[in-house]
C-alpha cells in the first residue's frame, strides 16, 4: 500500500523539478509579445481562456485529493451506498451545464468579438501583399507595386543561432499601415504564421485566403510553414521586417531598379559566354535548385532525382529546357517558367549541363528560352 | 445468480491447435486476439515515436531524413489509433460485453471472427506502406501526416495506395465489429436487463459502434476519391480540374472528429466501472451519464471543422462550430463531476486499476480545458498545428484512451487469466508511466505557445530544453512498457489464484453479470441465460 504523504512528497518534488528547470531560466512560456492589434487580442484571449483553465484544474485537483484523503477505506470511511441517490444526486446533472454553460458563453463572447475584428475586411488596405507558398520557399509579390520577392531558407552557416527560422529575402513592410494579406500556393497547402504580427491562414492551391494586420512596432518577426508539405516542411520560414514608411519607400525604390536592371540585362540581345552563364548559374541553382536535388546535383535517391549523370541534364537541349520551362505535373518539381526570367532559366540550364561532370560544354542562351516559352 | 453456469458437461472444450484461433468464433478467443494483435501495435507505433523523439533530442539531422520522419509521424498515428486503441477497445467489448449483459456469445460470431482476421491483413498493408519506400522507383514516401490531405498525399507514390487499402480493410473490419456488438447490446440481453441496467462500459460500446458505422464509410469514400484522383484521372481533390482541396478535410474530419469519440468512449465506460468497484459504492448520476454520452454522440458528429479553423470558412460557420465545440465541455464536464463525485463518500481503495482512473480524471480534465481554449477560434489561428497541440491531443487521447484501456486490463486481467497480477509492479508501472507521460507532453505545450510548428524533423536552437525533456520522458514513457509487457505475461503464466470477485467482492457498485462468473470464466460462458435478481 502506497503512503499518501509518499505520492504527496512525489508530487511536490516533481513540480519543484519542473519549475527549477524553467522558472529561473528566460524560456519562452508563453506566446511571444505581440506587435499587431489582432495578435494582441488573440493574446489577451489566450490569457482569459488560460486563467479560466488553470482555476477549473486547481478546483479538480483540489476536490479530488481531498476526496482520495477523506474518503478512503484506510481511514475506516464507510461507502454512503445512497448517496447517488440523494437529492444532490438526483439533481446535480443539472448544476453541472449551468456552471459550465456559464464558463463557455463568457468565452464564447470574448471570442466572437475577436472574431469579428479577425474577419473585418470593410476597411480599406494600404498595402497589399500576395503571399504564395510553393515546396519549399514563399514568394511575395506586392500588388501595388509590381514587387516581387522570393524568400529561401539561409543554410546554417548563413543563419547561425537563427537556422530554419532566417531566409535570405525577408518581408518587408511598413509600420502602422493596415496590410491585407492574400494567401495561396501554387503545389501542395501551406500554412503562412507569423505569431507576432499574423495568425495563421492556410495557403491552398486554388483558393485565396485573406488576413489582415497592422504592426505596431518596428522589428523582425520569424515563423515557419504550419502546414506539412512534404519533405522540406521544416525548411519553409518566414521572416518579415517591419520597417517605418520611408525606409520602407526606399526599399521598394531599390528593389523596383534592381528588377528594372534584371529584366534590361535579361531581354537585352546579348549572348553571353559560358563563363558568364556558369557563374549566374551557380547561385541560382543553389538558391532555388539545390534544396531539393542537392548541390552536387546528386538528388535524393527515390525521391529527388539526381541531376549529375540525368538523361535529361546531358541530353537534349530542348527536352532540358522543356522539364525546367514547365515543372513535371504532380511531382515536386514545379513550372520555373514562372518564377525564374529568361537570363536566370537560361543560366540555371547552362549550369547544370556542365556542373558535376556533366560536361556537355552546351551554352543556352536567353533567347533559346525567349523561343521556348511560345 | 451463480446456478445456471454450472451445466457445462454438454459443451466440448476448446478446439486445439492453430484451428482454435483461426476458425476461431468464440468471444473471449476472438477478445483475446484482438487484445494480443493491439499489444504488438502498440509496440510497433510506440518503436516509431522513440524513433521520432531520438531525432528530436537534438536540432539537425542525426538519424532519419526528413521523409523518413514524415513517414513516421503518419504511422505512428494511424498504427496507435487504427492498431492500438480500437482493437484493444474492441477486444475488451468482445471479452466483456456478452459475460456482462449474460449473453452465450456475441450476436454474429463468424463475422466476429472475420472482422478479426482482416485486421492482421490492414497491418501488414500499413506496413509495406513504410517499407516500400527503400525499393527504388516507388516513389515519394507517405509524408503528409495521418490526415492524408492533398494535393500532398497526391504527389505521394506507391506507400499511399498502400496506405488507402489498408484504410479500406480496417474500415470494413471496424464497421463490422461495430455492427456486432450494437447488435449484441440490443438482442443479446438476458432477461431482466433492460437498457437502462446495462454496465456503462456497455453503453459506451452501444454509442461507439453507432458511431463507427455511421463514420467509417465517409472515410472510405474519401480515401477511395483520393485513390481515384491519384490514378483514374478524377479531380476531386484538384481546383485545377473543377475539384477542392478542402472537401477532403471535410470529409477525413467528418470521420476524425467522432473517432476521437470512438477512442474515448470505451475508456470512459471502463472508468464507470473500475471507479464504482474501488469506491465501493453505486455509480454517481448513472442516467445522466448515459443521457449526456448520447449527447457527446450527437454533437460530437457536427462539430468536425474546428480541426480546419484556418482553411478561412465564413463568419457564420465558424462561429457554428465554435460554438458547437465549446459545447462538448457540457458532456465532458458531467462525466467529470459524475466520476468525482461516485468517489466522493465511497470507501477507497486504491490498487492499480483505481490509480490509473484517478489519473485519467486529472489528466483527462487537463485536456479538456486545452481543448476549450483550441475551441476559440481567434486563439486556435495561434495554436492550430502548433506543438500545444501535438500536447493536447496526446494528452486527450493517452490518459483519456490508452490508460483507459490499461485501467481495464488491470481491472479484468484476474478475470480474464484466473490469477491476480502483481499489484506492486502493476503500482510502479502506474507511477513510472505517470510521471513519464507528463515529463514528455507538458513542456510541448510550452514549445508550440513559442512558436514550434508540428511534424518538423528539425528546430531552431531555441526549442531545444523542452524538446530534451520531452525526449527523455518519452524514452522513460516507452521503457515502462517493457515492464507492462512483463506483468500481463507473468499473470498470464501463474500468480495467486484470482477469486471469483477480485479485491474483496468490492464490485457492489457494478451491474454486470461478469463477476457472477468463475475467474476465469468456462469457455462458453452462459449456456442459458441468467437470472437477475
Amino acid at each position: 500500500m502506497l503512503k499518501p504523504k509518499a505520492v504527496l512528497a512525489a508530487l511536490v518534488s516533481l513540480l519543484l523539478f519542473i519549475f527549477a528547470g524553467t522558472a529561473f531560466a528566460d524560456y519562452q512560456l508563453n506566446l511571444p509579445q505581440p506587435a499587431a492589434p489582432l495578435p494582441q487580442q488573440i493574446y489577451d484571449l489566450h490569457m482569459l481562456t488560460t486563467q479560466i483553465a488553470t482555476i477549473i484544474m486547481i478546483v479538480i485537483i483540489a476536490v479530488v485529493v481531498f476526496a482520495i484523503f477523506k474518503f478512503r477505506k484506510s481511514k475506516n470511511y464507510d461507502a454512503d451506498q445512497n448517496f447517488h441517490e440523494s437529492a444532490f444526486g438526483t439533481w446535480s446533472w443539472i448544476l453541472v451545464p449551468i456552471i459550465v454553460l456559464a464558463i463557455d458563453l463568457t468565452i464564447a463572447g470574448s471570442a466572437s468579438d475577436a472574431l469579428h475584428q479577425i474577419e473585418d475586411y470593410s476597411k480599406k488596405s494600404d498595402v497589399t501583399i500576395k503571399v504564395i507558398g510553393s515546396q519549399w520557399k514563399w514568394t511575395y509579390e506586392y500588388m501595388d507595386d509590381d514587387i516581387r520577392v522570393v524568400s529561401n531558407m539561409l543554410s546554417e552557416e548563413e543563419a547561425g543561432d537563427d537556422y530554419l527560422r532566417a531566409v535570405d529575402n525577408p518581408l518587408v513592410l511598413p509600420v502602422n499601415k493596415r496590410i491585407r494579406l492574400l494567401h495561396t500556393a501554387t503545389d501542395v497547402i501551406h500554412a503562412w504564421w507569423v505569431p507576432e504580427i499574423a495568425y495563421k491562414k492556410d495557403a491552398i492551391p486554388g483558393y485565396i485566403n485573406e488576413t489582415w494586420t497592422n504592426i505596431t512596432k518596428e522589428g523582425t518577426y520569424r515563423g515557419q510553414c504550419a502546414e506539412i508539405c512534404g519533405t522540406g516542411h521544416a525548411y519553409m520560414p518566414i521572416v518579415v521586417e517591419a520597417v517605418s514608411q520611408e525606409k520602407y519607400e526606399a526599399w521598394k525604390a531599390e528593389k523596383k531598379l534592381a528588377m528594372a536592371n534584371a529584366l534590361a540585362e535579361a531581354s537585352a540581345d546579348k549572348t553571353w559566354t559560358k563563363d558568364e552563364l556558369m557563374s549566374k548559374g551557380e547561385v541560382i541553382y543553389n538558391t532555388n535548385c539545390a534544396a531539393c536535388h542537392q548541390v552536387a546535383g546528386e538528388g535524393v535517391p527515390g525521391v529527388f532525382p539526381a541531376l549529375a549523370g540525368s538523361k535529361i541534364a546531358i541530353g537534349d537541349k530542348a527536352g532540358h529546357i522543356d522539364i525546367v520551362l514547365n515543372g513535371t505535373a504532380g511531382t515536386a518539381m514545379s513550372a520555373w517558367g514562372t518564377q525564374l526570367n529568361d537570363l536566370e532559366m537560361a543560366a540555371v540550364i547552362t549550369y547544370e549541363r556542365n556542373a558535376w561532370g556533366n560536361n556537355t560544354n552546351d551554352t543556352v542562351q536567353p533567347a533559346d528560352i525567349k523561343s521556348a516559352r511560345k | 445468480m451463480n446456478a445456471v453456469i454450472h451445466e457445462e458437461h454438454h459443451h466440448e472444450g476448446p478446439p486445439t491447435g492453430y484451428k482454435r484461433w483461426l476458425y476461431s468464433t468464440n468471444h473471449k478467443d476472438i477478445g483475446t486476439m484482438y487484445l494480443i494483435f493491439a499489444l504488438v501495435m502498440l509496440f510497433l507505433g510506440g518503436g516509431m515515436a522513440m524513433l521520432i523523439r531520438a531525432e528530436l533530442y537534438m536540432p539537425g539531422l542525426q538519424i532519419i531524413n526528413p521523409d523518413l520522419y514524415n513517414n513516421l509521424v503518419t504511422d505512428h498515428a494511424l498504427i496507435m489509433v487504427f492498431g492500438l486503441v480500437m482493437p484493444a477497445a474492441a477486444g475488451m467489448a468482445n471479452w466483456m460485453i456478452p459475460m456482462m449483459i449474460g449473453a452465450p456469445d456475441m450476436a454474429l460470431p463468424r463475422m466476429n471472427n472475420m472482422s478479426f482476421w482482416l485486421l492482421p491483413a490492414a497491418a501488414i498493408l500499413l506496413v509495406l506502406s513504410l517499407v516500400v519506400q527503400f525499393i527504388p522507383g516507388t516513389g515519394v514516401p507517405v509524408n503528409t501526416g495521418w490526415t492524408l490531405y492533398p494535393p500532398l498525399s497526391v504527389q505521394v507514390g506507391l506507400g499511399m495506395d498502400l496506405l488507402i487499402f489498408s484504410v479500406h480493410l480496417l474500415g470494413i473490419s471496424s464497421i463490422m465489429a461495430s455492427i456486432n456488438i450494437v447488435t449484441t447490446i440490443l438482442n443479446m440481453r438476458a432477461p431482466g436487463m433492460p437498457m437502462m441496467k446495462m454496465p456503462l462500459f456497455v453503453w459506451s460500446w452501444f454509442f461507439t459502434g453507432l458511431l463507427l458505422i455511421i463514420i467509417m464509410p465517409v472515410l472510405a469514400g474519401g480515401v477511395t476519391m483520393l485513390l481515384f484522383d491519384r490514378h483514374f484521372g478524377t479531380s476531386f481533390f484538384d481546383a485545377a480540374g473543377g475539384g477542392d482541396p478542402v472537401l477532403f478535410q471535410h470529409l477525413f474530419w467528418f470521420f476524425g472528429h467522432p473517432e476521437v469519440y470512438v477512442l474515448l468512449l470505451p475508456s470512459i465506460g471502463v472508468l464507470g466501472l473500475v471507479i464504482p468497484t474501488f469506491a465501493r459504492k453505486p455509480l454517481f448520476g448513472y442516467k445522466p451519464l448515459v443521457y449526456f454520452m448520447g449527447f457527446l454522440f450527437a454533437l460530437g458528429l457536427v462539430v468536425w471543422a474546428h480541426h480546419q479553423y484556418t482553411i478561412g470558412m465564413s463568419l457564420g460557420v465558424t462561429m457554428y462550430f465554435m460554438i458547437g465545440t465549446i459545447l462538448i465541455s457540457i458532456p465532458v464536464g458531467l462525466m467529470i463531476f459524475n466520476f468525482i463525485f461516485t468517489m466522493w463518500r465511497g470507501s477507497m481503495t486504491f490498487e492499480t486499476p483505481m490509480l490509473f482512473a484517478i489519473a485519467i480524471i486529472l489528466m483527462f480534465s487537463f485536456a479538456g480545458v486545452t481543448g476549450v481554449m483550441l475551441a476559440v477560434v481567434p486563439a486556435d489561428l495561434q495554436y492550430h498545428d502548433s506543438y500545444f497541440v501535438v500536447a493536447h491531443f496526446h494528452y486527450a487521447l493517452i490518459p483519456g484512451a490508452v490508460f483507459g484501456l490499461y485501467a481495464g486490463v488491470f481491472y479484468w486481467l484476474p478475470k480474464w487469466t484466473g490469477h491476480m497480477y502483481d499489484e506492486k509492479l502493476g503500482k510502479i508501472f502506474f507511477w513510472w508511466t505517470t510521471l513519464s507521460f507528463n515529463l514528455t507532453f507538458f513542456p510541448q505545450h510550452f514549445s508550440g505557445l513559442a512558436g514550434m510548428p508540428r511534424r518538423i524533423i528539425d528546430y531552431n536552437i531555441q526549442y531545444i530544453e523542452f524538446n530534451q525533456i520531452s525526449s527523455i520522458g518519452a524514452f522513460a514513457f516507452g521503457l515502462s512498457h517493457l515492464l507492462f509487457l512483463y506483468i500481463i505475461i507473468k499473470t498470464v503464466k501463474g500468480g495467486e489464484k484470482a477469486p471469483d470477485k477480485p479485491w474483496e467482492g468490492s464490485q457492489i457498485g457494478t451491474p454486470g453479470l461478469e463477476w457472477t462468473l468463475p475467474s476465469p470464466p468456462p469457455f462458453h460462458s452462459f449456456s442459458t441465460p441468467p437470472e437477475i435478481k
